[in-house]
């Protein structure tokens, strides 16, 4: 057995598509797909729009059922979890969205958002909880006082290191984020991009990563998947996706890609 | 802006050429709560005939006020305080409102990010693409609806006939695209100023845009004022660029200038920045 946290069983998932009389076949928004991630590793999904990458990672976080397969975490099926083995794995799995606005309650302090995973799975006291939340928010590299601010009151930037530290606060195994900084300016997406990379690594997280960006995918990613139309067109290691493409279609999403470093060795 | 090395010459400013584009000392207000703060600060910044000119620069930076400026389309509480815009020969900022209705989409057409948002979901797309004939050339929209099929083949969409009886939501997103382009050139302006027109593709739609707008330089020798924040855009497709950052240019040169060799601290940190398929990103260090 090798130490996959997670495991993606041919995975498939049918929108639409009802009636017993008029048979009517559905989207096929991902079809038959099977991906693993070991521990520590990085899976990146890059596809385009339509692509079914983040209805897959969806499915990964239990928020959509397969229409078919299975999708393990430390080989438990995840739909199949139930009472204290499902909120264990709430707790060891978390999200991080793409638009931070609409990820956090606004009537909410920052402070409140971040406890309030510990006050869910009873962790510590208020005055532990409080210095956890502190504590954290230096480690995302927010200044102290932005425990009593609101999330309007913070940048976009600002925001989404907010949201990694709430995915992190629980000391979760596996974050699977989905175009976590596609919102964001290039220079502000540098910096968060840095900081998952950090939190990461010091916390050992498994994590998958989807992206619409093939630029941000290889930076974030060890593994690399290529979706299409709801189909894994390639699965393989970051260097040899790029550098040795198997597939048409991953060549031809790499071709179009408009990349400054290009003009950079060419000049 | 330091000595001109040979990759730095401005090609398309040959000895006597009059700018398509000229903008001088341009300082734009916002007017927040009654009070006029200035946000764009005296930029200046030129269109040559045929040329490809990339505006770069993060949210904030003023490049799109400064490019609806040109087009006399600054929002409400926004005003231009000083400076000067130049089409060809003529002084944009004292046309009437009814000059500029003609010199819109005859001198100048403007390609916006969101084609959706910018076509009338109810109009079929090839009455809205021939409508600047209509509304220009003073002709009954039905008898240019013809010139529609033209348009919509020269940007690359099949079965042209077919689909200028389309409706904008029966198109992907890189049609929607097409078609605004298509009804940017209708009246075959000698200035396109496109605002960020691929941001919203796939990366594949978005290299077929790029290859149509080059297409349209070189055969009907339009020029472009392309604003963006993809620094990999305008690698690919501009021929000189000015860096925004705060209201104000921070730096300009030729493409190949501005990547061998950027001058400016914040262009080195928007290069540094900027992740590249071409192995892994250097840790930028960032403030």
């Amino acid at each position: 057995m090798t130490d996959d946290v997670i495991r993606i069983n041919s995975v498939t998932k049918v929108f639409g598509g009802s009636g017993l009389i008029q048979r009517s076949a559905g989207t096929r928004a991902v079809d038959d797909v099977t991906l693993s991630v070991r521990r520590g590793q990085t899976l990146g999904i890059v596809g385009e729009s339509g692509s079914g990458k983040s209805t897959l990672l969806r499915m990964a976080l239990r928020l959509i059922e397969p229409t078919s397969g299975s999708v393990l975490v430390d080989g438990q099926d995840i739909w199949k979890l139930k009472g204290a083995d499902l909120k264990a794995f709430r707790r060891k799995v978390q999200p991080i969205f793409q638009n931070p606005a609409s990820s956090f309650n606004p009537r909410q302090s920052i402070g409140q958002i971040l406890s309030a995973p510990l006050e869910v799975h009873g962790i510590g006291d208020r005055d532990s909880r409080r210095a956890r939340v502190v504590a954290l928010l230096e480690r995302v590299g927010l200044p102290k006082d932005a425990i009593d601010r609101h999330p309007h009151q913070l940048s976009g930037g600002q925001k989404q290191r907010i949201a990694i530290a709430r995915a992190v606060i629980l000391q979760p195994e596996v974050v699977l984020a989905d175009e976590p900084t596609s919102a964001l300016d290039v220079s502000v997406q540098a910096q968060v991009l840095d900081l998952f990379d950090d939190i990461r690594r010091d916390l050992g997280l498994t994590a998958i990563f989807v992206s619409h960006n093939l630029a941000v995918i290889r930076q974030v990613s060890d593994q690399i998947a290529v979706m299409r139309h709801g189909k894994l067109v390639e699965y393989g290691a970051a260097d040899q996706v790029f550098g040795d493409p198997r597939h048409d279609y991953t060549k031809t999403l790499i071709a179009a890609v408009p990349d400054h470093r290009k003009l950079m060795q060419a000049l | 802006m330091g000595t001109q090395t040979s990759d730095d010459l401005r090609v398309h400013d040959t000895p006597g050429a009059v700018p398509t584009l000229s903008v001088e000392g341009l300082s734009i207000e916002f007017s927040r709560r009654r009070v006029w703060t200035p946000v764009v600060h005296d930029v200046s910044l030129k269109v040559m005939p045929g040329e490809i000119v990339g505006v770069i620069g993060e949210s904030g930076s003023g490049k799109t006020l400064s490019a609806l400026a040109a087009l006399r389309l600054l929002p409400r509480q926004a005003r231009v305080a000083s400076g000067r815009v130049r089409l060809g020969d003529i002084d944009i900022l004292a046309q009437s409102e009814g000059q500029m209705r003609a010199l819109r989409g005859n001198r100048m057409a403007l390609i916006p990010q969101d084609a959706m948002q910018a076509l009338n979901p109810t109009m079929r797309v090839g009455l809205q693409v021939a409508e600047p004939l209509s509304l220009h050339g003073g002709k009954a929209l039905k008898s240019v609806a013809g010139a529609a099929t033209q348009l919509l083949e020269a940007v690359g969409i099949a079965r042209p006939a077919e689909q200028a009886r389309s409706f904008p939501h029966q198109f992907s997103g890189g049609m929607q695209q097409r078609a605004m382009i298509a009804m940017g050139l209708a009246l075959a302006p000698s200035l396109l100023i496109a605002d960020e027109p691929t941001t919203a593709l796939d990366v594949t739609v978005q290299a077929q845009v790029l290859d149509l707008l080059r297409d349209i330089r070189t055969s009907r020798g339009t020029s472009i004022l392309f604003i963006t924040h993809d620094l990999g855009v305008v690698a690919e497709l501009c021929d000189w660029v000015y860096v925004m950052r705060h209201g104000r240019i921070v730096e300009q040169g030729s493409v190949a200038r501005i990547f061998r060799d950027p001058k400016e601290d914040y262009t080195q940190m928007l290069l540094a920045a900027t992740p590249s398929i071409h192995g892994p990103r250097r840790k930028a260090g960032l403030a």
